[in-house]
């Protein structure tokens, strides 16, 4: 009896996650009348706005992977082994993202930084950037923070710090050769989450008024009736291809391990 | 001046008073171990001279130069950790030459070395796996080959058997120690195991409560403790009473009979001493050169192969002695009466 329950209430999910995907991905297939096609997404990827605003997001997700990690890796790091009372104030704090909106942030920011403020950081395009970079860093921030600290979990860093230390090594040396290969894993799942979020964000990037991928898509939303959902489609396949990728490094790792 | 030299040391965690006015003087090659129970301090010690703990008083030297102050990876150690502490990313090889590479000495010559040091530990064709590849024995020599690499000035030794099972413990601490004579390394090995510590050490340092209550090398901690805890915490130990009868030849009644004692000459007469019998000073039947022979019930018999472990009971007390095993001698039988013979110059005096 519980058997047939589990089916349904597995077959109801199922239906109420892949519809409307579905639903969405015909309707983007259904630019030419009366025949399926790939119109859609071919005016999508012909639109060079499209590919301008892809790659500047890209960039951004790059820049805040590095800035994410270069923060998050030596913080989870240096609470581990020398701060555990912190712990728990450290890991509200990296969750007040979720709780903060982003449009809060942003407007803080703006008030912070702007053009008559001491730091005018939105009176120029790259300060813009570096903001936006900052409020993506700090989005991220509960995911990378996590993951990260969940690879630490798995490795004894008291012991093998102290180990570095003996054989010469300095806070440089254990932190590139032996803390970061070994949370390695964390770190591109955190990186592929943070992709994936910048890759979609609107807010800060529409408010800051910068040429991102989130605001191209409601722009071609608001004007468009085929290509958004081809858009969405092809968002979808970003996150989705951020995620297979994460199993792959997961799953290579391991290989890489048990051949040597 | 010693080589290693470690003076009036203390180290405070709060209020907890973990090290107290530690003194001990190392020289160069020698390995001495820290007996002690768990929390009197023989870790602390350690770590601080790793450096991983600063001392809140008192000074440490190495060599002639004054190492209190230094970070550890500037002090030229070497340590192994109970926990192996392998790190997991790399392989054996390059755990191993990590100290090597950390110091900047050249691939050709690292490597070599390498290969020499794993070759030493008897592990030369696994340079290419990595720790999790490896039985736990294979990980603390690898953990050994590692910490000797870079030719540390002392080698430092964290209860690296305890996590290793009965048999791989023994061969490594022999492993260990005949390295160590081989390389003429200076060795501090700490343990709460005595037959460990009495089987490898050249000096033994028994701790107490954040003090050194005895330092001598195995034969003296053994058969003449200073102090009632070095007496009960290396080895088996019978402690009765006595009572001092005649002090001027130093003999002690015990059981309605006399033991002569060279310690308790110039006792005053009628002083009640404690009298600490190993189990092998109780010898079975009657021995020549032996001036005391008991009559014992037998309350418990012990085969424990090459030894039997015979606890006996004599004038009220429970005793327990050690007894070769014999295959032409059946082992008494509980509730036998036996002949126990008894010297005083196996006995220790216990103030």
């Amino acid at each position: 009896m519980t058997r047939i329950f589990a089916w349904i209430a597995l077959i109801f999910g199922c239906v109420y996650f892949l519809l409307p995907l579905i639903g969405m991905a015909e309707f983007s297939l259904k630019m030419r009348r009366g025949v399926y096609s790939f119109d859609a997404y071919r005016k999508v990827f012909e639109d060079p706005t499209f590919w301008a605003t892809f790659g500047y997001s890209l960039t951004l997700a790059a820049a805040t992977i590095v800035v994410g990690v270069l923060l998050v890796v030596p913080t989870a790091y240096w609470v581990r082994l020398r701060l555990p009372k912190a712990r728990p104030y450290i890991e509200f704090i990296t969750l007040l993202p979720l709780v903060i909106p982003a449009i809060v942030v942003v407007f803080g920011y703006i008030r912070m930084f702007n053009t008559s403020s001491i730091l005018p950081l939105t009176g120029s395009a790259i300060g813009t950037d570096f903001l936006l970079t900052m409020g993506y860093t700090t989005l991220a921030l509960p995911y990378m923070y996590r993951s990260v600290d969940t690879g630490l979990r798995t490795i004894d860093v008291a012991t093998l710090t102290e180990a570095a230390q003996t054989l010469g090594a300095g806070w440089i040396t254990i932190m590139a050769r032996i803390i970061l290969p070994n949370v390695m894993i964390a770190v591109l799942s955190g990186a592929f989450l943070t992709l994936a979020i910048v890759m979609g964000e609107f807010t800060m990037a529409a408010l800051l008024n910068r040429p991102a991928f989130g605001p191209y898509m409601q722009l071609l939303g608001a004007n468009r009736a085929y290509e958004p959902p081809a858009l969405a489609v092809i968002a979808f396949a970003i996150t989705w291809g951020c995620m297979g990728l994460m199993q792959l490094v997961t799953r290579l790792a391991k290989h890489e391990r048990a051949k040597a | 001046m010693s080589y290693l030299n470690l003076s009036h040391l203390e180290k405070s965690f709060g209020q907890n008073h973990v090290v107290k006015d530690f003194d001990l003087a190392v020289e160069k090659g020698e390995f001495i171990s820290l007996l002690g129970p768990s929390g009197c301090g023989k870790t602390t010690v350690l770590r601080m001279i790793a450096g991983f703990e600063t001392p809140s008083s008192g000074s440490i030297t190495i060599d002639g130069q004054d190492v209190t102050a230094l970070k550890p990876n500037n002090r030229n150690i070497g340590m192994m950790f109970q926990a192996y502490a392998l790190f997991p990313n790399l392989t054996v090889a390059e755990n191993v030459g990590f100290g090597l590479k950390v110091k900047g000495v050249g691939r050709s010559e690292r490597d070599a070395r390498t290969k020499e040091i794993l070759a030493m530990i008897g592990l030369p064709d696994l340079g290419g796996r990595y720790p999790f590849q490896l039985s736990g024995g294979q990980q603390q020599r690898v953990a050994l080959a590692r910490a000797l690499a870079p030719r540390p000035r002392v080698l430092l030794l964290d209860e690296p058997l305890s996590a290793l099972d009965a048999k791989v413990r023994v061969s490594l601490r022999n492993e260990i120690r005949s390295i160590q004579q081989e390389l003429g390394i200076t060795t501090i090995f700490v343990t709460h195991d005595q037959e460990e510590a009495l089987s490898v050490s050249d000096r033994i340092v028994v701790m107490n409560g954040g003090k050194a209550d005895q330092i001598g090398t195995p034969f003296e901690i053994y058969n003449r403790p200073a102090t009632r805890f070095a007496a009960g915490f290396v080895g088996t130990l019978n402690v009765v009473p006595g009572q001092v009868v005649d002090p001027a030849a130093g003999l002690v009644a015990f059981g309605g009979q006399s033991l002569r004692i060279a310690a308790a000459v110039g006792q005053p007469t009628g002083a009640n001493v404690s009298v600490a019998l190993r189990p092998e000073a109780l010898r079975l039947g009657r021995e020549d050169a032996h001036e005391a022979v008991y009559s014992a019930r037998v309350q418990s018999v012990q085969f424990m192969g090459s030894t039997i472990r015979i606890g006996v009971q004599i004038a009220d007390q429970s005793l327990s002695m050690d007894a070769f095993n014999r295959s032409d001698r059946t082992p008494p039988k509980v509730g036998e009466t036996i002949e126990v013979s008894v010297t005083g110059t196996n006995a220790i005096l216990l103030d």
